[in-house]
């Protein structure tokens, strides 16, 4: 991670605060009268989900809100490297049935990290609906999932990076575009 | 994220490095979470074969291990060897070449042999567990014994744990008191003259009564099984000298309780012998704890492992 690159900032905090208001109304007048239910995927997932929880009770609406691990959940555990995943475990202290669920991660990919929670969210229970809600949506899926709620579309290349900051995990705030230089890119 | 070397086998503690225990222990409480789910199991090792060596009858561990392995969704087979029918010299190397054919990624060992299980890991691609190997190591034992000791004591450097018994012929006491002495906590043992190693382990402290054992006090009294199978009558009297001298009795559970100190004991248990009736129900014993822990330690070591099989 340490190869030049360009750094275009794309979302400042006031932008990504935005963000937040955008997902809470849409989600709000969706989902409004149903019984609903947050999960972030670790780690920027499940902060994102709690700000839009937060913004909502701003509109009367509670949810709670439960994390996810997907790592046990991957289809690439025999391309890990040296770097080993310590697992930060879920916590979904409510039951899925027959709910209304909205999962969050801060950006969608490629799909595979979603394929992998809705596994994972199976595994706690049944919901009536599963929705998908991110902060930035890069484009290049690999497998057919779509979010319903996406704050912020991004025209992407593959060798791009998107990284996405939060106070409460990075101590800054910010959502920025890394570009490697051609020199040193693969 | 963290950055460890890859490691194939787990062979015994002494080889371990700090940050890969501290990785294993932190890993096992989230696995242990799964299991109070309606679904305990995930994925993670979805195609992969674990396959369950045991020349030596161990029901519980080969049982753990099968557990740990299922809920990871891998396919386990389960090989036992009679223990008439020991396998020595060349026939081990045949039986190597047996299981390299059968392409397991994990086979988990125990032998009555010191050191079979280095000796597998070295002919083989697959990940080696030694789940015990004659006096020598039993590395999963002493990691679900430092994650049980650690959850009733999070603050655990330089709290005491006395280990009682058969300390010479134990791999459990050698394993874990290795563990224990790695993480900064205190061993000291108590056990017959005939049964106490003197030198090999300086750092652990010798006691030589109960009452010693008392006034050390103890943050938890780990009692070892007393192998009948193995010595009966040749490095003490005899079963009832063992348990007045040495067995956790009314008394003995009356101080434990004056001390809050927990019991521990890595099954099965002799009653009557390292124990009373009495103080199997003790409200401080973590034996069935130990169990639980076994299979999320089990499921943290399988899922840290790297077989060579993973790479072409």
């Amino acid at each position: 991670m340490n190869e030049p690159r360009d750094i275009e900032e794309i979302l400042n905090p006031e932008a990504i605060a935005e963000g937040v208001g955008e997902l809470a109304r849409q989600i709000a007048y969706r989902c409004g009268g149903d019984e609903v239910a947050f999960v972030g995927i670790h780690t920027r997932g499940v902060t994102l989900a709690r700000r839009v929880a937060a913004a909502l009770e701003g509109h009367g609406l509670r949810y709670p809100v439960g994390t996810l691990d997907v790592s046990l959940y991957r289809d690439d555990f025999d391309r890990r490297g040296p770097d080993l995943p310590s697992l930060a475990g879920s916590d979904v202290p409510f039951s899925l049935d027959g709910i209304r669920v909205v999962l969050f991660d801060e950006v969608i990919y490629t799909g595979r990290t979603i394929r992998a929670a809705l596994d994972g969210l199976m595994d706690y229970g049944r919901p009536a609906k599963i929705e998908l809600a991110v902060l930035v949506d890069r484009g290049h899926r690999e497998i057919p999932i779509q979010p319903d709620y996406v704050a912020k579309t991004l025209g992407t290349t593959r060798e791009q990076h998107v990284k996405v900051r939060f106070q409460e995990d990075d101590g800054e705030e910010g959502v920025s575009l890394e570009t490697p230089h051609k020199s040193t890119a693969a | 994220m963290s950055e460890l070397k890859p490691r194939k086998d787990l062979l015994d503690i002494e080889g371990l490095e700090l940050p890969e225990i501290e990785h294993v222990l932190s890993n096992a409480v989230p696995f242990k979470q799964l299991f109070q789910r309606s679904v305990k199991k995930v994925p993670a090792l979805r195609g992969k074969t674990v396959l369950n060596l045991f020349y030596e009858p161990s029901t519980r561990t080969s049982s753990s291990f099968e557990v740990a392995a299922n809920r990871l969704s891998a396919d386990v087979t389960n090989f036992t060897v009679s223990s008439s029918s020991v396998v020595k010299g060349e026939s081990l190397l045949d039986t190597i070449e047996t299981l390299q054919a059968m392409r397991s990624d994990y086979i988990v060992i125990r032998h009555q042999a010191a050191g079979v299980p280095d000796i597998v890991a070295k002919h083989t691609g697959a990940s080696v567990v030694n789940a015990g190997d004659g006096y020598h190591a039993h590395p999963t034992q002493a990691l679900l014994d430092a994650m049980t000791f650690r959850e009733v004591h999070p603050d655990y450097e330089g709290r005491k744990v006395v280990i009682v018994g058969d300390i010479l012929h134990s791999r459990v006491a050698r394993s874990t008191s290795t563990l224990f002495n790695k993480l900064g906590i205190e061993v000291a043992v108590l056990g017959p003259g005939t049964l106490v190693p003197g030198g090999r382990h300086d750092f652990m402290k010798r006691l030589r009564s109960w009452d010693e054992v008392f006034d050390w006090k103890p943050d938890a009294v780990y009692l070892l099984r007393v192998q009948l199978e193995r010595q009966e009558g040749q490095f003490f009297p005899g079963i009832a000298e063992y348990h007045k001298m040495y067995g956790v009795n009314t008394q003995r559970l009356a101080r434990m309780r004056q001390l809050g100190a927990y019991l521990m004991h890595p099954g099965p248990v002799n009653r009557g012998v390292e124990i009373t009736d009495e103080a199997m129900r003790y409200e401080r014993s973590l034996i069935n704890t130990q169990v639980e822990n076994g299979i999320a330690v089990r499921m943290a070591v399988l899922h840290w492992l790297q077989p060579e099989t993973d790479t072409n």
